[in-house]
């Protein structure tokens, strides 16, 4: 075709990458098609499924709603950016624990989006979960042990900050919850 | 197609004047890019406003609240002062999508696909926000109410943007409140809702009031009768059943995938009516 | 070698335990690839269009202005897959739906294709193909499809049985039952008769139909796709498309879901054909206003139940006539729907009639317990009436009428060892039933049935020289499958678990497998690996008793060692799996066991749900307070994944009865294709779902296995139906009973104790 690339200079999991594409072409298809990255998937492109959940500049949006072009100069990070090496987070270790996964295509959407919660509200209770992850659809499990993953996930954070904290003084952490029901 | 990421409304409207198809303001993206998916708009040009600083920031100012065209719905929800301020438009503007949306969608874009079921619009109609509008040669400023003309369509004029929604601050004891229905507990669109404010006056009588309905007519429409079934009650049951009564004859709604016409009529009723006592509370009635 | 499959009882060190599945890592780290995650070089992208038409002739299709746009390789029509099946009726109705031949049957039937460089470039391509339609009259109502003078979808149906010369729309129509229902009716003290609609659902699985197709001009190919059987898949494809079955390797990706959307060809033969004019991969993944508007749903029914009962409880007659919509192809849904409709109960005359029939909709495909939650729902909330008017509790209505080991099914066979009062003792016994309702909130219960299925299975083991394990199967891991079917073969041959390596092999590398649906996937290859782990285990008998040089009958094998059994063999060390293995390469090669075979003697299984709500009485809105599923597993292989399977069949139950349905407009074209208008549950919406898993062994498998996966969608709707009932005394007999629906129900209830009051007064 005709249409002129667009040329994004970006950051995707902390490493600067470089591509160019259509000036319509959206986050997802730039991720799976050109990054190589296909951890985000597509359910729906249109925002109602949550299955391409990602970051940009530490918010968590549908990168099928987000123009590839608009990355230019931002930050964004995918489920493969949530593992430290060998180390998982503790979210994708409660996940397999906890059977939270079935057939596994919306598991990263929710794991990117139950970080994004965690990381603002350390200690949710099971509403602000199931709110913060209604965004996400799953047809296997019945959320039920996707919640007790996150609940579980929540302890050993906590659990692990206080560890943390023991040796030095702790940083506050901001807590914003959003809508009651 | 080409994308523009203009940094002042001024380049904005330039693009938009001049581009040679179809030119597309992009805030969020969550309708616009949904729109594409579907082959339903097929810009030659999108400007995309989120790095035009004048349009960025949510604002406390003198005379009440400055909320920029970009600022995403999450960023309302996150701004102390204007939660406490006007919580009902708060709410509103946070019950539209999911976290994912809501990190994105923006009430100016909101405001400006003009669907009747809008969330965001009949709180801010409801609180007597304004829209400032920049067009190619002049600016000015326009009460929201004025801004749908239809479903889908504006009163703007070719070129013109809206750069920013102000709210006043509330007078006295004032309180607004949204609700709206959904089958779901999210993910939704409306498919009927209610925005109430009122101002209370001594002995909590209702001084003022402004009733909006949403999803029941081809905008989002403000309905006068509804407010003067409430003015000088302290909220009796007599009262709300008369605010109700006036919001079911202001419906004028369709049958739809969504709900239907008598279903729409009888549950904004409701909801007009659980929006008052909580616009009430709020403005401190008991 | 001959097993035996009866259940033999034992105690399990491994089976029953919650082990970490073996896919976990790829599918938390994002690097599980699914059917759209491969890609080739050189692929191609696929784009199908399809019909804005509920029904219409195709005069005329014109693609040459797409043909020659820059970047298009290939276009095909119905013209580019000829009728190549040979009279199989069933396989040309498969064919015609995966591309319209002169007619495009519903909207969104595919009517012609394109493979292109990019996406840009076929999205345009599409646009350039010219379609010449004649707008025909169409139906999408199952009871209007009936009427004689409805538009005919088909025109070679003819109602079996009935007029030769006549069109129709009803394709099928079964009887099943025993005794005389006219006989039991007359001897009842009270007859209730209702009837009832469902609409149409979607699986909705989250993943896309997705493949990538490859196929060479020497008629060699290869498909990567996502399927719950991608033998079936290859066998479907190989005969649409007049290839050799062996010539075709067709690999199943992970899947994303299926609930039995994905259990026959959609758009991979249309794939294949492209490629195969291209000469290039071409990969072909559907959006989702395609996945709902030309692949899966489910039937929309209409129902009518009556029954027949004395005084003291006891049902004597029992009457379904149900009206299945299977789309615009011809299916078994209604049959099944007859089938399943009374499955709950020991009744002396029962009778269900049920008809299929055609529509203007998409082909209807199976999904999760196919047909019987409709069923259920019609027969369920009659049980509650019939058990309210007499004045009985509904559990102990059900329990006094309910089928056990030697009743004779109403669909034919006599059960064996079944589950039905076991679900219905642990209901009346459940905490939930003891917690007290306020105000507006209501409490129900439903049972439900399903058949399970065996089929055709085959498995190979292999063990490594370092004493691990492959096992190698050709069902699809829908859902946990791998870390089941690991922990039996470690079960078997002794071996711990992380010893195991189970793939879901491609077609190439086993013999048919069936397709994993009827809750079959444990269940039989469960039993395939079981045989082939025993026929691992002669072999390392075989070679323990080379390594002592004594007779091979002198070895036997427990725990996971070889043991020298007999006196003079007292100073013979057990040998391990491991030591064999490693000395394998010198006493006869590799050590392999495999099993290939029909698993028969797959066990029904029942469930019983309860399920409290809260209506709000001003807006029709529903909210499920409390759910809890209590069903028979048979045993439970690995417990996370049964109650998985319990809750996720619930939720989708729960979603068909309140909010999903396919919304068609006049014009005969589907409203609500997206996840935003078809309101699946969201995380929000439910509660955590109670599960209690009850083990009746199955008597003809080796563990007691049952499959587990569908049954428990079948009570929720009329679950959700009584309990609404219970809530604010309307009774709902249209599902979904979305807030409209409820709200009408319960204004015209008012109306009607309005004008009951004002007549007593009156009078």
């Amino acid at each position: 075709m005709t249409v002129k690339g667009v040329h994004v200079s970006t950051t995707i999991n902390g490493d600067t990458v470089e591509f160019v594409c259509q000036p319509g072409e959206v986050l997802l298809d730039v991720l799976r098609n050109r990054v190589g990255l296909i951890g985000a998937k597509e359910g729906c492109g249109t925002g109602d499924c949550g299955a391409c959940s990602v970051t940009l500049d530490g918010r968590l949006v549908c990168a099928c709603l987000v123009l590839g072009a608009e990355a230019d100069g931002r930050a964004i990070t995918t489920v493969e950016g949530m593992a430290e090496g060998e180390r998982l987070h503790p979210l994708q270790s409660k996940f397999i624990e906890h059977a939270a996964l079935q057939c596994g295509i919306c598991t990263p959407g929710f794991l990117v989006a139950a970080k994004v919660l965690l990381d603002r509200n350390p200690n949710p209770s099971v509403e602000e979960i199931r709110y913060a992850l209604a965004g996400n659809l799953c047809r296997c499990t019945g959320y039920d042990k996707i919640v007790r993953a996150v609940q579980a996930a929540a302890k050993d954070l906590a659990r692990d900050a206080t560890r943390t904290a023991k040796k030095k003084p702790a940083k506050k952490t901001k807590s914003s919850g959003k809508k009651a029901a | 197609m080409r994308y523009e990421a203009p940094t002042s409304t001024r380049d904005a409207v330039t693009l938009l004047t001049k581009a040679r198809g179809k030119g597309l303001v992009l805030a969020g993206g969550s309708d616009l890019l949904v729109r594409m998916k579907g082959g339903f708009a097929e810009p030659e040009l999108i400007v995309d406003i989120k790095r035009i600083p004048a349009m960025q920031a949510i604002k406390k100012t003198a005379s009440g609240f400055r909320i920029g065209a970009a600022a995403s719905c999450a960023e309302m929800g996150e701004h102390a002062a204007l939660r406490k301020a006007w919580p009902g438009v708060v709410e509103a503007a946070n019950l539209i999508g999911s976290d994912q949306i809501q990190s994105r969608c923006t009430v100016v874009g909101n405001l400006c696909n003009a669907s009747p079921a809008a969330d965001a619009v009949p709180a801010l109609m409801a609180a007597g926000a304004k829209a400032v509008l920049v067009g190619p040669k002049a600016r000015r400023t326009v009460a929201v109410e004025n801004i749908p003309a239809g479903p889908g369509k504006t009163t703007l004029k070719p070129g013109e943007v809206i750069e920013a929604i102000t709210l006043p601050l509330p007078k006295g004891r004032t309180g607004d409140a949204y609700l709206r229905f959904t089958p779901r507990t999210e993910m939704d669109i409306a498919v009927c809702s209610a925005a109430v404010c009122l101002t209370l006056g001594r002995g909590g009588v209702v001084e003022k009031a402004r009733v909006v309905l949403g999803a029941v007519a081809p905008t989002v429409v403000l309905v006068p009768q509804a407010a003067r079934a409430i003015v000088g009650s302290k909220l009796d049951d007599d009262a709300l059943a008369a605010l109700a009564r006036a919001c079911e004859a202001a419906c004028a709604p369709i049958d739809d995938k969504r709900g239907t016409i008598e279903f729409r009529t009888e549950v904004a009723g409701v909801l007009a009516k659980r929006a008052a006592r909580i616009a009430y509370q709020r403005a401190g009635g008991k | 070698m001959t097993h035996d499959s009866s259940y033999q009882p034992r105690d399990f060190k491994l089976v029953g335990t919650r082990v970490p599945r073996p896919d976990g890592l790829d599918k938390v780290t994002g690097r599980a690839r699914y059917g759209a995650d491969m890609s080739a070089p050189g692929q191609l992208v696929g784009l199908i269009l399809r019909s804005p038409h509920a029904h219409a002739e195709i005069r005329k299709i014109d693609a040459s202005r797409a043909e020659k746009l820059p970047g298009v390789k290939a276009v095909i029509t119905s013209a580019d897959l000829p009728d190549l099946v040979d009279g199989r009726r069933d396989m040309l109705d498969i064919l015609e739906n995966c591309m319209a031949r002169g007619r495009a049957l519903y909207d969104g039937h595919a009517v012609a294709a394109v493979a292109a460089i990019d996406a840009e470039t076929a999205k345009q391509a599409l646009k350039l193909i010219k379609v010449d339609y004649r707008k025909l009259p169409h139906v999408t109502d199952v009871d209007e499809a009936m009427a004689d003078d409805a538009p005919i979808i088909q025109p070679w149906v003819r109602t079996p049985g009935g007029d030769a010369n006549k069109q129709t729309n009803v394709a099928q129509v079964s009887e099943f039952g025993h005794g005389d229902v006219d006989a039991g009716f007359a001897e009842a003290d009270l007859v209730i008769e209702r009837s009832y609609k469902t609409e149409q659902t979607h699986q909705g699985y989250i993943e896309p139909h997705a493949c990538l197709a490859s196929v060479g001009p020497d008629g060699q190919g290869e498909l990567w796709v996502t399927t719950q059987g991608h033998y079936t898949f290859r066998n479907q494809c190989a005969q649409l498309l007049g290839m050799d079955i062996a010539k075709l390797k067709v690999t199943s990706s992970e899947i994303g879901g299926g609930f039995g959307g994905k259990t026959h060809v959609w758009m991979e033969p249309v794939a294949l054909a492209l490629s195969r004019k291209a000469n290039r991969p071409v990969k072909l993944v559907l959006t989702r206003d395609e996945v709902f508007r030309a692949t899966g749903p489910t039937c929309s029914t209409s129902i009518d139940v009556k029954i027949g009962v004395k005084r003291d409880g006891r049902i004597t007659g029992a009457l379904a006539v149900l009206r299945y919509q299977d789309g615009a192809f011809p299916g078994i849904w209604g049959m099944l729907g007859g089938m399943t409709a009374w499955a709950c109960y020991d009744l002396p005359n029962v009778k269900s009639i049920a008809y299929d029939v055609l529509v203007n909709r998409p082909k209807v495909a199976a999904y999760r317990a196919p047909s019987a939650p409709m069923a259920a729902f019609a027969v369920e909330s009659t049980v509650d009436v019939v058990a309210e008017a007499i004045g009985m509790d509904p559990v102990d209505f059900r329990l006094m009428n309910a089928a056990q080991e030697g009743t004779r099914a109403s669909y034919g066979p006599t059960y064996g060892p079944i589950g039905i009062r076991p679900t219905l003792e642990a209901v009346k016994h459940h905490p939930q039933r003891k917690i007290k309702l306020g105000p507006n909130q209501g409490r129900g219960m439903a049972c439900g049935f399903w058949f399970n299925f065996g089929g055709q299975t085959c498995s190979t083991v292999n063990i490594g020289v370092d004493g691990t394990v492959n096992v190698s199967v050709g069902t699809v891991d829908v859902g946990g499958a791998r870390a089941s079917l690991s922990l039996i073969a470690a079960e078997e041959l002794g071996v711990p678990y992380e010893d195991v390596k189970c793939t879901i092999a491609d077609t190439a590398a086993l013999g048919h497998n069936d397709t994993t649906e009827g809750s079959r996937g444990t269940f039989s290859s469960g039993m395939a690996i079981i045989f082939a782990c025993r026929n691992a285990i002669d072999v390392l008998k075989a070679r323990a008793a080379k390594m002592w040089e004594i007779p091979a009958d002198e070895v036997e094998w427990r725990d996971g060692q070889a043991l020298a059994v007999g006196v003079k063999h007292d100073n013979l060390k057990p040998l391990t799996l491991a030591e064999i293995a490693r000395k394998s390469p010198n006493t006869g090669g590799p050590i392999a066991g495999h099993n290939e075979g029909v698993a028969d003697g797959a066990g029904v299984s029942f469930a019983s749900h309860i399920c409290d709500v809260e209506v709000d009485p001003e807006t029709g809105a529903t909210k499920i307070l409390r759910y809890a599923v209590i069903q028979d597993a048979g045993k439970a292989i690995h417990p996370d994944y049964v109650e998985g399977q319990f809750q996720g069949a619930a939720a989708q139950g729960i979603g068909w009865a309140l909010n999903e349905e396919y919304i068609y407009g006049k014009d005969g074209r589907l409203q609500n294709p997206g996840f935003l208008d078809y309101r699946i549950p969201v995380c929000s919406d439910l509660p955590f779902i109670d599960t209690q898993i009850l083990e009746i062994p199955n008597p003809g498998h080796p563990y007691g296995i049952r499959g587990v996966g569908e049954t428990s969608i079948v009570p929720p709707l009329a679950a959700i139906g009584n309990a609404v009932s219970a809530a604010v005394g309307v009774r709902l007999n249209h599902v979904p009973m979305s807030p409209p629906r409820i709200l009408k129900a319960i204004k015209a209830q008012r109306r009607a104790e309005a004008a009951e009051l004002d007549q007593a007064s009156a009078g």
